[in-house]
């Protein structure tokens, strides 16, 4: 195959903007992703499959079938599981990664989450650490972000945001009946409540039309095309450069490298099974924190034995996502609209500054719900099944907010990745595995949010409630994984430096979630989507026509 | 990520037993429905009519895709304890048993054996204590007969009350939920409201006039 400057695998939210950057730049590049191109003709409205609910299988891949994982359990009882069990910490498999069907909440981290460590030191039995760069550091990109995504909302209802040169693009879409109830009731609390700001065009922007506002939202690819993604901003001008090849159904198998230890390129099962080789100047890894700390396990050479950046074990370290709590509360008047995407209010009062606490997370109300969603979330002391239940649906199902946040988690070293030697799967190669707990400070802090959800809700009226607090006993990550390829300073303490270059081989990138230091008490993806942008422009910027000199 | 963390725990009690069904390693054995499937009968009868004669079996076809007609019986009478009929439809009226069904043939491959040896099981434990078939128990007795059902094979019983709600809730398109009756009776617009008429209609007859005055 003819040589290209760059091979970028995974067509998700970081690698579609590192294809987009590095073509726009005029390199040549393959994008390769293992999945499909869905569409807005794939959004088929599936109650139960679709991407979020998932009893009858992912709507946008993995593939149930072929693609197992390994969960070791806290006995240390190994489980293999399916690609649409909660325990396989799912994302997405397809162009647009999970941007495809994503609820699209599209968050700046506080400057404090760049500096956990320093802002409260790190709990015991913890891997705190700050990040290597800064929010000010970053900020041009959150802004290009914004723009070249496409994100509405208004902060101007609080203060807890980092500063920020220029508004976002799209006013917020207007409010639902939860704002009118939630808002001021977080006002008499002296809360700071704000419109979330989502990838969802609120306007006509980027040729493409606003929500039309259904139930059908997050979890699905939107009907009309207004969730902006990967897949319908920077790839198509990526594409158009007439620079970049996106080849689908593709499975990277290993990253090549020569006896000098630099990457040649990578070696992939194409959409016929058939191993191709793609040699290149330079690989970057955008496959996802779990998919990429395995690829660079199973690309095992003479001077790498134990797989791509792992010289101090530290790659697949760190695994985080968010620890979700909150409350359901129950009204005596209809608070439901049937108005998507239904998510529409939050608060950033309880990210950081709660004395004894390492952080927080934001509040938000709970995006629409579809009626399966509700079967388990009925008030206390309802029967589990029979007419009084079904008769608590019909009471309750337009009479109940659901109130939640992502808790910042403190990540742990034995939280972690691995491969499992003995597992393959259809294409012969090792699966991922996963070990190690969330760290107990991480539930303190939730079950603080849980009551605090549990207070707005009170506050608005609410007749009675039920705390969603909960200390699982499973590693997190899904649709949120982060953490496995810590980017930073010190070698033996992270696996690429602050441009996202794997420290010991600099013609290796890894640019997605994985390099998150810590993941924020938001929705990480526009932070993934700026590092991307930061981390292209440094290699742009260091591109000498026909080698890669950092 | 939200919803999905706060599902894996019963994802993981409910459907984790044979996950190796799905990922290349041996299938549970007897892992064959007990009379042919609908499939089976068309393939059947495109190979000539001699070969039609599997189908005639001593036990009465039911006419579905996995469920003979004691199992549909015997889940019907479960599944209209979980969901029991008033103003609106019960489980099996609302098309939850072709739900489960379909799925037997298709997503739910997994739980074959499951739902033989649990509707079995179920089916004897009332001839044995209520001396009948739990479709001909009086209300009451069926009520008592599920109970005990979800105490003696509380697993079985989750399974069932899990797919039961996705049958009664979840989307038309897999055979549950007919005519979308749960969402009309959860007072959802169907067909849904979308873009602007949300706000045009003023006079929405689905939207609680009375007491929404706080928004």
């Amino acid at each position: 195959m003819k040589r290209v400057n760059a091979v970028v695998i995974g067509a998700g939210a970081a690698g579609g903007i590192v294809a987009k950057q590095l073509a726009t730049a005029g390199m040549s590049v393959v994008l390769l992703e293992r999945g499909k191109w869905f569409t807005a003709a794939d959004c088929r409205k599936d109650d139960l499959r679709n991407q979020r609910t998932t009893v009858l299988g992912n709507a946008f891949g993995p593939p149930e079938e072929g693609n197992p994982r390994v969960w070791v359990d806290p006995k240390g009882v190994a489980h293999i599981v399916r690609s649409n069990e909660g325990s396989y910490q799912n994302n997405a498999a397809c162009v647009g990664g999970g941007t495809l069907s994503y609820g699209a909440q599209a968050w700046r981290y506080l400057p404090q989450d760049f500096r956990m460590r320093s802002t409260y030191g790190a709990p015991q039995g913890s891997s705190l650490e700050d990040w290597p760069i800064s929010y000010d550091e970053l900020e041009p990109f959150y802004e290009q972000a914004e723009y070249e995504i496409g994100v509405s909302g208004d902060y101007s209802g609080t203060p807890f945001h980092g500063p920020r040169k220029r508004d976002l693009p799209m006013p917020p879409l207007p409010p639902n009946k939860e704002w009118g109830i939630l808002e001021p009731a977080a006002r008499r609390l002296g809360l700071h409540p704000f419109h979330i700001p989502m990838a969802r065009n609120s306007v006509p922007y980027n040729g493409r039309g606003p929500c039309m506002r259904c139930r059908w939202c997050v979890g699905f690819a939107c009907e009309v095309d207004a969730k902006n993604g990967s897949q319908n901003t920077v790839i198509p001008i990526a594409l158009n450069t007439g620079n970049c090849e996106l080849r689908t159904e593709c499975m990277a198998k290993e990253i090549q490298i020569d006896d000098h230890g630099r990457a040649t390129g990578v070696s992939y099962f194409d959409a016929d099974g058939k191993l191709q080789q793609q040699p290149a100047d330079l690989v970057v890894v955008s496959a996802c924190a779990i998919e990429s700390a395995r690829l660079l396990l199973n690309s095992k050479s003479r001077l790498h034995p134990n797989g791509l950046g792992n010289r101090y074990d530290q790659v697949g370290r760190n695994l985080q996502g968010h620890h979700y709590t909150g409350a359901v509360g129950f009204f005596d008047f209809e608070t439901y609209d049937d108005v998507g995407p239904g998510a529409s209010i939050a608060i950033s009062d309880y990210n950081h500054g709660t004395p004894g606490l390492a952080g927080g997370g934001m509040l938000a109300n709970e995006f629409i719900r579809l009626p399966i969603h509700m079967i388990d979330r009925m008030p206390p002391g309802t029967p589990r099944w029979g007419l009084a239940h079904k008769q608590a649906m019909r009471h309750w199902h337009k009479r109940s907010i659901v109130i939640m946040g992502p808790t910042q988690q403190i990540p742990t070293a034995a939280g972690r990745v691995t491969v499992d030697p003995g597992v393959l799967d259809k294409y012969g190669l090792p699966v991922a595995r996963f070990e190690g707990n969330v760290h107990p400070h991480t539930f303190d802090i939730g079950e603080v949010q849980a009551k605090r959800a549990d207070a707005w809700l009170k506050e608005a009226g609410a007749v009675s409630t039920s705390l969603m607090s909960w200390r699982p006993e499973m590693v997190s990550a899904g649709q949120h994984q982060a953490g496995t390829c810590r980017m930073g300073n010190d070698p033996h303490g992270s696996v690429v430096n602050k441009h996202c270059q794997i420290h010991d081989v600099d013609n290796l990138f890894v640019i997605d979630g994985s390099v998150h230091v810590t993941n924020g008490g938001f929705n990480p993806v526009l932070t993934i989507m700026a590092v991307a942008y930061y981390a292209s422009n440094a290699l742009v910027s260091n591109w000498k026509g026909t080698g890669f000199r950092s | 990520m939200s919803l999905h963390g706060f599902q894996s725990i019963s994802l993981l009690r409910t459907y984790n037993r044979d996950s190796g069904a799905e990922t290349g390693l041996p299938m549970p054995s007897g892992d064959k429905p007990n009379l042919p499937t609908r499939r089976q009968f068309v393939a059947a009868g495109a190979l000539g009519g001699a070969v039609a004669v599997i189908g005639c079996k001593s036990q009465p076809h039911s006419g579905r895709e996995f469920l003979s007609v004691d199992q549909a019986a015997t889940l019907g009478a479960l599944c209209d304890q979980i969901i029991p009929a008033d103003d609106y439809p019960s489980a099996s009226q609302a098309g939850v048993l072709d739900y489960i069904d379909r799925q037997l043939v298709r997503a739910y491959r997994r739980h074959r054996d499951a739902y033989r040896e649990g509707l079995e099981s179920a089916r004897q434990f009332a001839r044995k204590r209520f001396n009948a078939d739990p479709e001909t128990l009086p209300a009451e007795r069926q009520l008592q007969w599920a109970t005990a059902v979800e105490r003696g094979q509380h697993a079985f019983f989750e399974m069932v009350r899990e797919h039961t709600f996705e049958g009664y809730y979840g989307s038309p398109r897999h055979g549950g939920n007919r005519d979308a009756v749960s969402w009309k009776m959860l007072g959802l617009s169907e067909p849904p409201n979308l873009g602007r008429s949300q706000y045009d209609l003023n006079q929405n007859p689905n939207q609680d006039q009375s007491k929404g005055g706080r928004s």
